[in-house]
Parts: structure tokens; C-alpha cells; sequence
């Protein structure tokens, strides 16, 4: 009952408001807009320089740098996925590069919440650039493994591998054949599988990773990227 | 390439590592990055303001003097800052694009100082945001169309004419500028003299002046001096004729000078004296005649060849057409609303002189204009009411717009001038967004060529240069990818030409084939330089659709355009590649050459020499007969 009333209270004043605006000729709510607008204008703020310290490999001058960098391109302190496809599609101008930007941008969120804060990107930056090579090839299977179950499977490979063509574009040499992707993913699962089951589970990668002399030689050179 | 990116760049390269497990091939080794890690504050002194800014913050922008190494010709060692001799307050805002990203327009400034500090900076005015561009725009217009005007001022009437103009340019001359000779401000002047000499006869003549003796009627003194004011008016009529054949005589475009306005009034200010000596002196045309002898009051408007003021006049009128027409619609709408309400008003009462509607016409304009002259006025009480409601309305009809349209004219031609403009300059700015897109996308495949990656012989590095940080790790990322992929990345030209030559060569004539034979033995022994002689093959490729079309200028012109497109117009990659062309693979294939061009007819006289391989188009200027001359001489040889 007293539910009821305080619904007919609200009805009553509602209408009374809008036949406030009818006489004195404001025609658009904005009041209520503005509350909207204030209400989206979120900002995040990282956890302390210490912390983010701690938890990383880098120093603090590194993550100085790269925080400064970071807020003056998003001051709002977070990444939605529209914009950073758009800055990753900004590094590969010549194809399509919004599938694999897609699928990256899954990887960083590790909270899987749409955005990307600074920890985030931190984190993942640490573990790409100064962790251990466990650390890297785990990263790369949670890339590739797109649903999360811990096993990649043909799909998964064959989406991961279209969308890395897809970035070349269309005027390569030599032309991209329509199942250049596919011989790909053949290749990769002859390399991985090693039990033949159709699917790659991690410490069979981590094993056949190992095992890849020029994948071992390539990590290495990676080292100094930043 | 945006400079926000750059932030993003280790990101991009970190997750390059996504890529490893898939690579086929080898990850080619990432370049050393020898500047410092840690970032420093950089002192800036401007004319003895100082700034301090990040490092990074200025390396955003590389294309800039602030972001190059163009900024340590200023590097001053004693003080360890940059030193800048230009003005302070404006540097405030150069700083602040590359913090924000942005740049403004600071209102209070000149425009041209601005620009020129723009220049200096290296930093173009098209960036400028899009809440300041239109006030930069619009100043830099008035700015540009003040200085147009001084140009144009000062070059019409001082010029001097050439010593060879004809006479007629010299007589058009002294009709347009008065001042240039005393003949022709002479003539001006007497011509003025005659237009208020006409009309004031033309007024004076229809006075009253006393009457004849024995008679009691008052004359209009045109019919009582009927002679003299003929024999003005003749004088007038001569003068104006001989000033009209004169200025048709001289005019460098007859037709258009017979359409425009003035020779129009001056033609309808002659007639009628020419129709009147012609028609005979007839009692029912004479009536006509009559008529046409107000046309004479057309020679007014003569006057507005010597007035700028009623030339202006004439401007504004006609560019708010609109507008009036808008108010005249508006007025004859109210018109016939209350004609009709006052006509039906006023049906009733006996005798009012409210007749019919057209009628009542006459009564609502001269109520709604406030005039009220009075001979028309309602009896009803019904006509009154409706009456003063007219007449009130009339004071918003008439009194609203004409604000509005002042207002309006100076508000819509400035707008619809610059919507125009706008919408020009947007097209042009997409071009020149495409355009740098372009350059970028190129960028990583003239490094390639520019033997850049560090796999070629190291003659080959020499034609690198002034390549940022941030370009070095860019193709660097870009290089990670084709290697992952196995596959390179090309330009649109050399991809169709792949394509043209895997899909069928039969249909083209022998010398084409011969050249394809030789193109596809090149392709497959990848020796030496892979890429170069990829090049070759489509040159070769070109010069044989060349033989095909015997040698047409249209196809020239096209190919020409084609193979200038591809190549990137920096300074830097102009120099690289006539370097490498130097260092490797310089025997010239000419056998190759003559094969192909057979059917391109030879111009007599052509002294065969050593001329290297022609390079499409990028030392040479766009003309098609220069191209010809290359192949012509190869053939020759």
C-alpha cells in the first residue's frame, strides 16, 4: 500500500512538472541529461606507484614514462575496444587489422570487463617484455585460446591466423591465395599436436615452443624491445 | 602518422610476441634504440621566456623542427638549452599543440604572424582544431582579400598602358579610369554635365509657365518654349549617342558589353527621342509616344556610372532579392486576407466604397503602411474592428522584416560564401589526409627498398637516412609481420602487375612476349637483387604496353601518371634511390629494351648514347615528349 501511494505521488508530480514546462515554453528535459552526462564521465585512477612496482618488472621510471604516456592519450584512465582498435589499426595501414586488435584487446583485459585500465596495460607490457619465457608462451596461449577453455583448437587457430593475414592486406607479394591460412594452421598443429587429438593444450605448446629453435632465437631478440 | 600512437608503439611491438609461435621464419633483429631510456625535461628559452617540457612530450610530432634533430642547430652548449629568437607568446601555443595534441588559434593575434611562426615551427596551419579553424579561416580570408584589393587598387589605375596598345584599348581605358587622362576626365565630366542638363529639362518643361497673350489657360513651359527645349534635348540625345558608340567601339568584348546593365540604360535613355523623330506626327500614336517620353527619365540612372554609392546601392538590392521578395509574398498574402475580411465586413452597409475585393485592395495597404489618406474608411462596427486589427498588423508585416533582412543580408551572403568555401576545403583536406596515409603506407616500402632491414649488403644502407626512432621500430614491426606471414607487402602497381603477368601475356603481340621471357627468367633467378629486378620488369612491362599502343601520347601520359603515383615525394627517398641505382646492379639490360620497343616510330637524328635505364618519371618533369625521347633513343641504339 505504501508502495502504491509513493507511486502516485511520483505519477502526480511528473505530471505537474510537465505541465510546468508546457506554460513556461521549455520544451527538452535537461536537467535529467545532465545527470547522465555527469554520471559517464568516469575516471579511473591506478593503484599506487609502489604497488604497480611491486607487482611488475619495471622500474619506476619506466612506469613514470609509460603513465605519462598513457593518460595523455586516454585522461579518462581507461581504454574502451572501439579506440584501441582504431590505435592499433593506426600501426597496420595498409590491411584490416581490427579482428586481431579485437582478439588482443580480449588478451590485456584480463578482467574482461570491455576496458583496459593502466594496470592492465602494465601488466601485460611486464609479462610481454620482462618475464620469464613460461610467462610469454602462457600469454600467447591465453591469446590464441580465444574461449578460454585451455585448449586452442582448429577454429580458434584458424580465426587467430585469418585475422594476422587479414592485417597484410591485399597488395602482398606473393598474392595471398585463399588457403594460405589454412596451410598455416596445418603447419602449426603438425608442430604442436603431439598427440594428434585436434586440440593444443598449454604444456604441449609450452613444450613444442621449447623445442622451436627459431622461435627460442626470436624471443631472444625481443627482449630489448622497450 | 598521428602522434599519439607513438605512446602505443611499445604495446604494438610488445605484443608482436603473439606472433612468434606461428613465424616460419626468423624475427629480424629490432633496431638499437640509442637514445636514453629515461626520459629528461628539455630547457627551452624563447626570447628569455623559458619552458620545460618532457623529451617525449616534443618527440610526438617528428615532422616538426621541435620533434627533429632540426631543434639542436639551436642547441646552445654554454646554457644547455634551446634557444629560439622568435616571440614568446606565441610559442605558448605551439607548446601547447604538443601537449595536447591540439593547436589553437589565439584570436588576438595577427594572422600572418601566426602563420609564420607555424612555418618556422614546421608545423601546418591544417592541423589547427576544429574550434578555432573557422575564425583562422575567415581572418586569414579578410586578410588575403584586404591585400588582393591594395594589389588590384593599386595596379588598375596606376599601371601604365603598354606603348604599343591600339587606340581602342587606350579609349577603353579612358573610359573605365576618368583619372588617367585629362581628355577623358573632360568627357566625363561634360557628360555628367549633360545628364543633369536632361533632366532638369526634362522636369521643367511639364511646369506651368504664364500663359500666351490672349490666352487664359497656363502653358507648360515645354509646349511655350517648345523649340529651345527641343533643340537641348537634341544636344543631350547627340551627346549621349556619340558616348555610347564610342564605349561599343572600344569595348574589348562587344557582346558582353552590350548585355551589361549601364549600355542597357543607355540604349532606353536614347530611344525614345529616335522613336519620336521617326513616328509621324499622328493624334492616336502620339499617345504612345507620350508614354515612351517617360522612359526619358532613365537617363538618371546614368548618374550610377559616376557614382559608386548608387552602384552599391544596386549590388545590395540585387543580392537580397530574396529577402524582399520574401517581404513583398508576406505583405500581398495579409493583403488579400484583409481585403477580403473588410470587403465581406462591409457588404452590409449602404453606399461604402468597399465595391470588391481589388477594391479594398487599395484600402488595406494604404491602412496596413500607416498612411490612412482617409478616402476609404469603414462604417460598420464589424469593418472598424477588423480595420484596426489591420492597421496594427500592418506595423509587425512591415516594421519586422525589415530589421531582419538588414540583418540577414550581411549574416547569408558572409555564410553562403563561406559554406562554399567549406565544403572546398573539406574535399581538400580529405585529399591531403589520403595523401599522407599514403606516404605512410609507402614509407615502409620505400625503407624496404632502400635495403634498410640490414639482411642486404651494407653499401646498400648508405641511402638510409634521417629515419626517427619511432619509423625504425615501426618498419620494424611492420618487417616482424611479414615475416610471420611469409609473405611481403607490395604497392597496388606492382600487385596488378603480378597479376597481369600470371593471367595471360598471349593476347599481347611478339615483343611483348620476347620482354615477358625475359621479365620471368629474371623473376626466378632471385640473385641479386630481387627487388630491383622486380623494377626492371615493370619497366619493361610498361615500355611493352607502350610497343603495343604504338606509341600513342594518351597511353605515354597515362603511364607516365601511373608510375610517377607510386613512388613517395620526399626529398630523402629521392636521393636513396638514385643512390642505389648507383651502387648495385648497374648493367643496363639493354637488349631487353630494343626487344621490346620496335614498333615506336623513330624522329630522324638522334645521337645514340649511353643512356642509363630511364627511372619512370621521378627526375624527369610530366612531360609525355620527354618520355618519348627516352624510349625512342634506346631503340636506337
Amino acid at each position: 500500500m505504501a508502495g502504491c501511494t509513493s507511486l502516485c505521488r511520483q505519477g502526480v508530480l511528473k505530471l505537474i512538472q510537465s505541465l510546468q514546462r508546457l506554460v513556461s515554453g521549455t520544451l527538452t528535459k535537461d536537467r535529467t541529461d545532465d545527470e547522465l552526462e555527469m554520471m559517464t564521465m568516469v575516471c579511473h585512477r591506478p593503484e599506487g606507484l609502489e604497488q604497480l612496482e611491486a607487482q611488475t618488472n619495471f622500474t619506476k621510471q619506466e612506469l613514470q614514462i609509460l603513465y605519462r604516456g598513457f593518460k595523455n592519450e586516454c585522461p579518462s584512465g581507461v581504454v574502451n575496444e572501439e579506440t584501441f582498435k582504431h590505435i592499433y589499426a593506426q600501426f597496420f595501414p595498409h590491411g584490416d587489422a581490427t579482428t586481431y586488435a579485437h582478439y588482443l584487446f580480449n588478451a590485456f583485459d584480463t578482467t574482461n570487463n570491455g576496458s583496459i585500465k593502466f594496470e592492465d596495460f602494465v601488466m601485460g607490457l611486464s609479462t610481454l617484455l620482462r618475464g620469464s619465457l613460461r610467462e610469454k608462451l602462457e600469454w600467447t596461449f591465453h591469446l590464441y585460446d580465444i574461449n578460454r577453455d585451455g585448449y586452442i583448437n582448429r577454429e580458434e587457430m584458424t580465426e587467430i591466423v585469418s585475422a594476422i593475414y587479414d592485417m597484410m592486406g591485399k597488395y602482398t607479394y606473393p598474392a595471398l591465395k585463399g588457403d594460405v591460412p589454412k596451410q598455416h594452421v596445418d603447419a602449426f598443429f603438425q608442430k604442436m599436436d603431439k598427440n594428434k587429438d585436434g586440440v593444443v593444450t598449454l604444456d604441449e605448446f609450452v613444450l613444442a615452443c621449447q623445442e622451436d629453435e627459431t622461435m627460442m632465437r626470436s624471443m631472444q631478440l625481443f627482449e630489448n624491445v622497450m | 602518422m598521428a602522434a599519439g600512437v607513438a605512446t602505443w608503439l611499445p604495446f604494438a611491438r610488445a605484443a608482436a610476441v603473439g606472433w612468434l609461435p606461428l613465424a616460419k621464419k626468423i624475427m629480424p633483429k629490432p633496431p638499437v634504440d640509442k637514445t636514453s631510456r629515461s626520459d629528461e625535461i628539455l630547457f627551452v628559452n624563447v626570447s628569455g621566456l623559458k619552458f620545460q617540457t618532457w623529451k617525449n612530450t616534443l618527440d610526438r610530432y617528428p615532422d616538426t623542427l621541435l620533434g627533429s634533430s632540426e631543434k639542436e642547430f639551436f642547441y646552445n652548449e654554454d646554457t644547455e638549452e634551446y634557444f629560439f629568437d622568435r616571440d614568446p607568446e606565441m610559442f605558448r601555443h605551439i607548446l601547447n599543440f604538443y601537449r595536447t595534441g591540439k593547436l589553437h588559434y589565439p584570436r588576438h593575434e595577427c594572422v600572418q604572424a601566426f602563420d609564420e611562426e607555424l612555418a618556422f615551427y614546421g608545423i601546418v596551419p591544417e592541423i589547427i582544431g576544429d574550434c578555432c579553424m573557422e575564425e583562422y579561416r575567415d581572418r586569414k580570408k579578410e586578410n588575403m582579400e584586404r591585400l588582393a584589393e591594395d594589389n588590384e587598387a593599386g595596379e588598375t589605375t596606376d599601371k601604365p598602358l603598354s606603348p604599343d596598345a591600339t587606340s581602342r584599348e587606350k579609349l577603353w581605358r579612358a573610359f573605365e579610369n576618368p583619372h588617367t587622362s585629362t581628355m577623358a576626365l573632360v568627357f566625363y565630366y561634360v557628360t555628367g554635365f549633360f545628364i543633369a542638363v536632361s533632366v532638369i529639362a526634362n522636369v521643367v518643361e511639364t511646369v506651368p509657365c504664364r500663359p500666351l497673350k490672349g490666352s487664359v489657360r497656363d502653358l507648360p513651359c515645354g509646349e511655350k518654349f517648345g523649340l529651345a527645349f527641343f533643340c537641348m534635348d537634341t544636344a543631350c540625345v547627340l551627346i549621349f549617342t556619340f558616348e555610347y558608340l564610342a564605349r561599343l567601339f572600344a569595348a574589348p568584348s562587344r557582346s558582353e558589353f552590350m548585355r551589361s546593365v549601364m549600355s542597357v540604360i543607355d540604349v532606353v535613355a536614347i530611344m525614345p527621342y529616335y522613336i519620336g523623330l521617326v513616328m509621324p506626327e499622328n493624334e492616336e500614336v502620339s499617345g504612345a509616344f507620350v508614354t515612351l517620353r517617360v522612359f526619358r527619365v532613365f537617363r538618371i540612372f546614368k548618374f550610377s556610372r559616376h557614382s559608386a554609392g548608387l552602384r552599391i546601392l544596386g549590388l545590395t538590392l540585387h543580392s537580397c532579392a530574396s529577402e524582399l521578395g520574401f517581404l513583398l509574398f508576406s505583405l500581398t498574402m495579409a493583403i488579400i486576407i484583409f481585403a477580403t475580411i473588410m470587403f465581406y465586413a462591409e457588404k452590409g452597409s449602404k453606399g461604402s466604397s468597399f465595391t470588391s475585393i481589388p477594391a479594398s485592395f487599395w484600402y488595406t495597404i494604404v491602412t496596413m503602411t500607416t498612411l490612412g489618406y482617409g478616402d476609404m474608411v469603414p462604417d460598420t462596427v464589424a469593418g472598424k474592428i477588423f480595420g484596426s486589427i489591420c492597421s496594427l498588423s500592418g506595423v509587425l508585416v512591415i516594421a519586422l522584416p525589415v530589421p531582419v533582412i538588414v540583418s540577414n543580408f550581411a549574416r547569408i551572403y558572409h555564410q553562403n560564401q563561406r559554406s562554399d568555401k567549406m565544403r572546398a576545403q573539406q574535399k581538400v583536406r580529405l585529399a591531403r589526409i589520403r595523401m599522407a596515409k599514403k606516404i605512410t603506407t609507402n614509407g615502409f616500402l620505400q625503407y624496404k627498398e632502400d635495403g634498410g632491414l640490414g639482411d642486404n649488403d651494407s653499401t646498400a644502407l648508405l641511402c638510409v637516412k634521417n629515419r626517427s626512432a619511432f619509423e625504425h621500430q615501426h618498419h620494424h614491426l611492420l618487417h616482424c609481420l611479414e615475416k610471420t606471414t611469409n609473405h611481403e607487402f607490395t604497392d597496388e602497381m606492382r600487385y596488378s602487375e603480378v597479376c597481369m603477368t600470371e593471367s595471360g601475356f598471349r593476347t599481347m603481340s611478339r615483343s611483348t612476349s620476347l620482354s615477358s621471357q625475359h621479365g620471368g627468367t629474371n623473376n626466378n633467378s632471385t640473385g641479386c637483387c630481387p627487388r630491383r629486378n622486380k623494377r626492371r620488369a615493370a619497366m619493361r612491362l610498361a615500355n611493352s604496353t607502350v610497343s603495343v599502343s604504338r606509341g600513342s601520347v594518351q597511353e605515354l601520359d597515362t603511364l607516365h601518371v601511373k608510375t610517377t603515383s607510386s613512388p613517395p615525394q620526399t626529398r630523402s627517398s629521392l636521393n636513396a634511390r638514385t643512390e642505389d641505382l648507383k651502387l648495385n646492379c648497374g648493367e643496363p639490360e639493354l637488349p631487353d629494351f630494343t626487344a621490346a620497343i620496335i614498333s615506336i616510330p623513330t624522329p630522324p637524328a638522334n645521337t645514340p648514347e649511353e643512356s642509363p635505364p630511364p627511372i619512370p618519371g621521378i627526375l624527369r618533369n610530366t612531360r609525355a615528349t620527354a618520355y618519348t625521347q627516352d624510349t625512342v633513343k634506346i631503340s636506337s641504339l
